[in-house]
């Protein structure tokens, strides 16, 4: 692989299910590159297309209903469409994955220890003791205490901080280059979040892996992400570096997200700020940019599909969607302390 | 540009605007029912065999008028000694080796349709007046079955406690004895002297017989899952709601939790009744069940078994419409299964 | 574990008594008229009804009653007023054959019903998927006894291929032993095979959307491993004790009908034939055997089920 080459290229790659309401559209043209070893924060709320993008990459989303357009290349292999043998060889051994729900993500009654070296033994077959003193070694990487007795364990048997990290060391075992995580932290307690995350930055550290981070919370990924993509309704409408997304945002949707998160170095807002309205119906998306409905400051440009293009001087990894101009976004987003990044839509639309 | 002022309310404080919202997104939800409606309306095989269920149910009401204008006998009539006339021929019904008459099907203007039982019975005329007291039987123990398991189930898993303990125990004893032998010890211990507790007094060769002991024998199959789901629903918002408000719990109970529970009714009552039916022929059949001379489609296999030899159609003829009515039962309760479960994996063109 | 199982084998030694209780109720209690005319069967004498109440002490008070039947039951001095056979030779008589049946019949359809629901849930929505489907439906819908008959008749008489009925015993000959139960094994695993392919077909599509599978296939397994050692065996755990149940069942039920068209002489024919004769005392005693057979094995499978399952075995 010549240098300069992105470790996964992503484009245009587009997933719709026939349903019973009709074709929903989850993933609407996403391209993205990742470079080995950095982090890449997916962001978005529930029905953005984040986990729908994450699951294909490794070829598990099976429904029989499912389209699948545009490519993902990984290390000179197309993942898309790829055959199964193929995509079998580079699941768990090349790109990993750390599932939301430790809980039900595990098999109640197999052992964790059997669990790990099942995968190993798949990807390389080596002697079953080797395979275990591997499994021992990586339980105590990821902070599992007496690794030694609980290999044997049930997943019953660990709390929920523990399974997740019980699935982290199941997805590092056969050296991934990329790993991805799927909410790891979503069904935690807050207090095991910031452990968790802080686990998967040393191991990043460690491996050198790349990170594709899928989450909803802004806050988790203030800590760890190199780069951030936004994504809404089934594209991604900003994408940048951590800096670029929380210091210069440039998308209203961003806005909203920033100015949602409850901040301790600002006062206290009168109350919980949230956008208002609904993301839209997957089946029945507005036309041009998906975020018109919502957006105060919609105008003429917006019926028009706004492409993702670095429009900020200076910033040319700096993409959003979004057809205001540079100026106008930097006065629109400031608002009073306290206040939501992101108006209220009112009779505007009247 | 200053900034826009912005509104104190958010949306949420304004359901008006919600409404509007949600109406302009133009999502309308279906309900439950509508939508196992729809679905089942799309599901042609239970369709087509829920219309045969309603033939055969209909042809077997029919029995007085075809026992009146076409065979011209009773269900109980023997034709031992008699003739008819067949083509002109002068035919003995039952032949002096004992063989009885095979179907004539029209030749005889309709009598012996399907032929002549050893006492020389129309065999016509017995099935479709056997259907009647199978499918009566099937449908009312059905019923009996449905009542006892909402009440004995529902007062189990609302009120918890003493009662829940009684009765599950009750349950689970009845539990032991496989459906077939509690009925036939019923079935057998009722036989002689028929029952005759305070006000209840049923004499021995009443049908009632048959379809207390089958409504009785299933109520443990039915009243289990009906006190898993009230327990379930008990817990829930809206009757906690409900209770806040200031209802009584036998209101509770009505109007909250009981329509709650119509799917899992639904579904069990179909195929109860499938069941019942299988079960009064086999009681039937062994002698436990419907008593002669009544007809009934056990009674009548069991009768054809014991001359197969020489006349299969005796044995075969009710077995067909036996296995004809408890299938289009089936077929359409699995249907109506599949249509009000949520998660049908539905296979749609793409 | 331990401690689970005393406690489950205690539970079972009292559901026992009640289901004793229950049997007696059913025989001697709920019915109208004079237990004693009713035990004597169709035609009774005076005097058989004289000797029968003495001996069964319904002038006594209930429990004395109870405790006469339980004895009667369980010392063997039990017989019948129809055929004046003692009960309890009779059934030992026919037990083996009962079992050679139930047993039989219980790995066929369990075997037979794994495949089909496997490969129906494998092929879930798709043509074969939904034939076997309504092959399964008609499975369940044809009574025992009908589908018994007409393979006997049309596959033993007529055609020849197997045996006509009756029964050989194992110890004289064991393959043809078998020849003559290859028929009622058949009839009686078409009803289970129906209705257990689509139980191990629901839970196998219920399995197969669980997370955990999702994370297998994340490893990089292959498919066929990915259903043997996480599907089926997740799948099969909640059918043990279902099996468990109908064993119990099939014991019961199915082998009285089963056993009468093949004329195989076991238990289950021995009680149809006391019960078209309204014979009570046999029936009083299969009945009451047949229920503690079926306790037995609960208890033996929720033991075995809490074996399988970790979670249980652990706490």
């Amino acid at each position: 692989m010549s240098d300069g080459e992105p470790l996964l290229k992503v484009e245009d790659l587009e997933v719709s299910f026939a349903t019973e309401e009709g074709v929903v559209q989850a993933v609407d043209g996403v391209t993205f590159d990742l470079e080995a070893g950095e982090v890449l924060a997916v962001v978005g709320e529930s029905g953005s297309g984040k986990s729908v993008t994450a699951m294909t990459l490794m070829g598990l989303t099976r429904s029989p209903n499912a389209r699948f357009e545009g490519t993902a290349h990984y290390k000179g292999t197309e993942l898309i469409g790829a055959p199964e043998d193929e995509l079998r060889r580079i699941r768990g051994a090349e790109i990993a994955m750390i599932f939301q729900d430790p809980m039900t993500s595990l098999n109640p009654v197999v052992r964790i220890g059997d669990q790990i070296v099942e995968q190993i033994q798949e990807h390389e077959g080596v002697p079953d003791q080797q395979a275990r003193e591997r499994t021992v070694e990586l339980l105590e990487r990821v902070g599992i205490p007496r690794a030694r007795e609980r290999v044997d364990n049930y997943p019953f048997e660990f709390s929920g901080g523990m399974r997740q990290r019980v699935m982290i060391a199941l997805a590092l075992s056969c050296n991934p280059s990329i790993l991805i995580a799927d909410e790891p932290t979503t069904a935690l307690d807050v207090t095991i979040q910031a452990q968790i995350l802080q686990r998967i930055q040393e191991l990043r550290e460690e491996t050198g892996a790349a990170v594709i981070l899928v989450t909803h919370d802004l806050g988790v990924v203030a800590d760890i992400a190199d780069r951030i993509a936004v994504m809404y309704a089934g594209r991604i409408v900003e994408q940048g570096t951590l800096d670029q997304i929380f210091y210069d945002p440039q998308h209203p949707y961003t806005w909203g997200l920033l100015g949602s998160i409850t901040r301790v170095d600002k006062p206290r807002p009168e109350r919980l700020p949230a956008i208002a309205g609904l993301p839209p119906s997957l089946a029945n998306r507005p036309e041009g940019c998906h975020f018109r409905p919502r957006c105060p400051h919609e105008f003429a440009e917006c019926p028009k599909v706004p492409p993702l293009v670095g429009r900020v001087d200076g910033q040319p990894d700096h993409l959003d969607r979004c057809w205001l101009a540079v100026d106008e976004k930097r006065v629109k987003r400031e608002v009073a302390p306290g206040e939501i990044g992101l108006a209220a839509k009112e009779e505007a639309r009247a | 540009m200053a900034t826009e002022p912005v509104s104190e309310q958010t949306a949420l404080q304004r359901p008006a605007a919600w409404e509007e919202e949600a109406d302009r997104e133009q999502v309308h939800g279906l309900g439950p029912w509508r939508l196992g409606l729809r679905r089942l309306r799309r599901n042609k095989v239970a369709l087509a065999f829920a219309a045969l269920f309603v033939l055969l149910l209909a042809a077997c009401l029919a029995a007085p008028l075809w026992a009146d204008q076409v065979a011209k006998t009773g269900p109980n009539t023997n034709h031992l000694s008699d003739t008819i006339r067949v083509d002109g021929e002068r035919k003995n019904v039952v032949a002096l080796d004992g063989v009885p008459i095979g179907p004539q099907y029209l030749k005889a203007d309709g009598k012996f349709f399907l032929g002549a039982d050893p006492n020389g019975r129309d065999i016509m005329v017995r099935l479709l007046y056997g259907g009647r007291n199978s499918l009566m039987i099937g449908i009312t123990a059905a019923l009996i079955t449905t009542f006892l398991s909402i009440l004995l189930g529902t007062i189990a898993g609302y009120f918890r406690g003493a009662a829940d303990v009684v009765i599950r125990n009750l349950l689970d004893i009845m539990w032991s004895f496989p459906v077939i032998i509690l009925g036939v010890a019923l079935g057998v211990a009722l036989a002689l002297g028929g029952i005759d507790i305070g006000p209840i007094s049923i004499a021995p060769d009443s049908l009632a017989i048959p379809i207390g002991i089958i409504g009785l024998v299933y109520v443990p199959y039915m009243a289990r899952p009906v006190r898993g789901q009230v327990m379930s629903l008990r817990e829930k918002e809206f009757v906690e709601a409900a209770r806040a408000q200031g209802a009584g719990p036998l209101r509770i109970m009505f109007t909250e939790v009981v329509p709650n529970l119509a799917s899992t009714i639904l579904v069990f009552f179909t195929l109860l009744i499938a069941n019942a039916v299988l079960l009064e022929a086999a009681l039937s059949f062994l002698g436990a069940g419907v008593q002669p001379p009544n007809p009934s489609w056990g009674s009548m296999i069991d009768e054809g078994v014991d001359r197969i030899a020489t006349a299969p159609h005796l044995a075969i003829v009710p077995g067909v419409m036996l296995v004809l009515t408890v299938l289009s039962l089936n077929v359409f309760g699995d249907g109506v299964r599949d249509a009000l479960d949520p998660r049908a994996k539905v296979r749609l063109e793409h | 574990m331990l401690r689970f199982v005393v406690r489950r084998l205690l539970q079972m030694v009292l559901v026992m008594f009640a289901v004793s209780v229950l049997t007696f109720f059913i025989f001697n209690v709920i019915p109208n008229g004079d237990p004693a005319v009713r035990m004597a069967g169709r035609q009774p004498t005076e005097t058989q009804i004289e000797q029968i109440r003495k001996e069964w002490n319904f002038d006594e008070p209930i429990y004395v009653q109870y405790v006469t039947t339980m004895e009667k039951v369980f010392t063997g001095d039990l017989r019948s007023y129809f055929t004046q056979l003692p009960v309890g030779e009779e059934i030992l008589k026919g037990l083996p054959r009962t079992l050679s049946l139930a047993i039989g019949a219980a790995l066929l359809w369990m075997f037979v019903a794994v495949c089909l629901g496997l490969y129906s849930a494998v092929k879930a929505g798709k043509f074969a998927d939904r034939f076997l489907t309504i092959i399964a439906l008609v499975g369940i819908s044809m009574p025992v006894f009908w589908v018994g008959a007409l393979m006997s008749y049309y596959l033993g008489f007529k055609l020849g291929w197997f045996p006509n009925g009756g029964y050989v015993e194992l110890t004289e000959d064991p393959i043809d032993w078998a020849y003559h139960l290859i028929l009622p094994w058949t009839a009686l695993a078409i009803l289970f095979i129906g209705f257990y392919s689509r139980v191990l077909r629901s839970n196998v599509l219920d399995t197969i959307n669980e997370d955990y599978v999702r994370t297998a296939r994340a490893k990089g397994l292959g498919e066929r491993q990915i259903m043997v050692r996480h599907v089926l065996r997740n799948s099969l755990i909640p059918v043990v004790t279902l099996w468990g149940l109908d064993f119990g069942a099939v014991v019961g039920g199915g082998a009285i009908l089963t056993e009468t068209v093949f004329d195989l002489q076991g238990v289950g024919q021995y009680a149809a034939e006391a019960i078209g004769q309204l014979d009570v005392p046999p029936v009083l005693a299969t009945t009451m055997i047949i229920a503690f057979f079926v306790v037995l094995m609960n208890a033996v499978v929720d033991i075995l089920y809490a074996y399988l399952d970790p979670r249980i075995r652990l706490q």
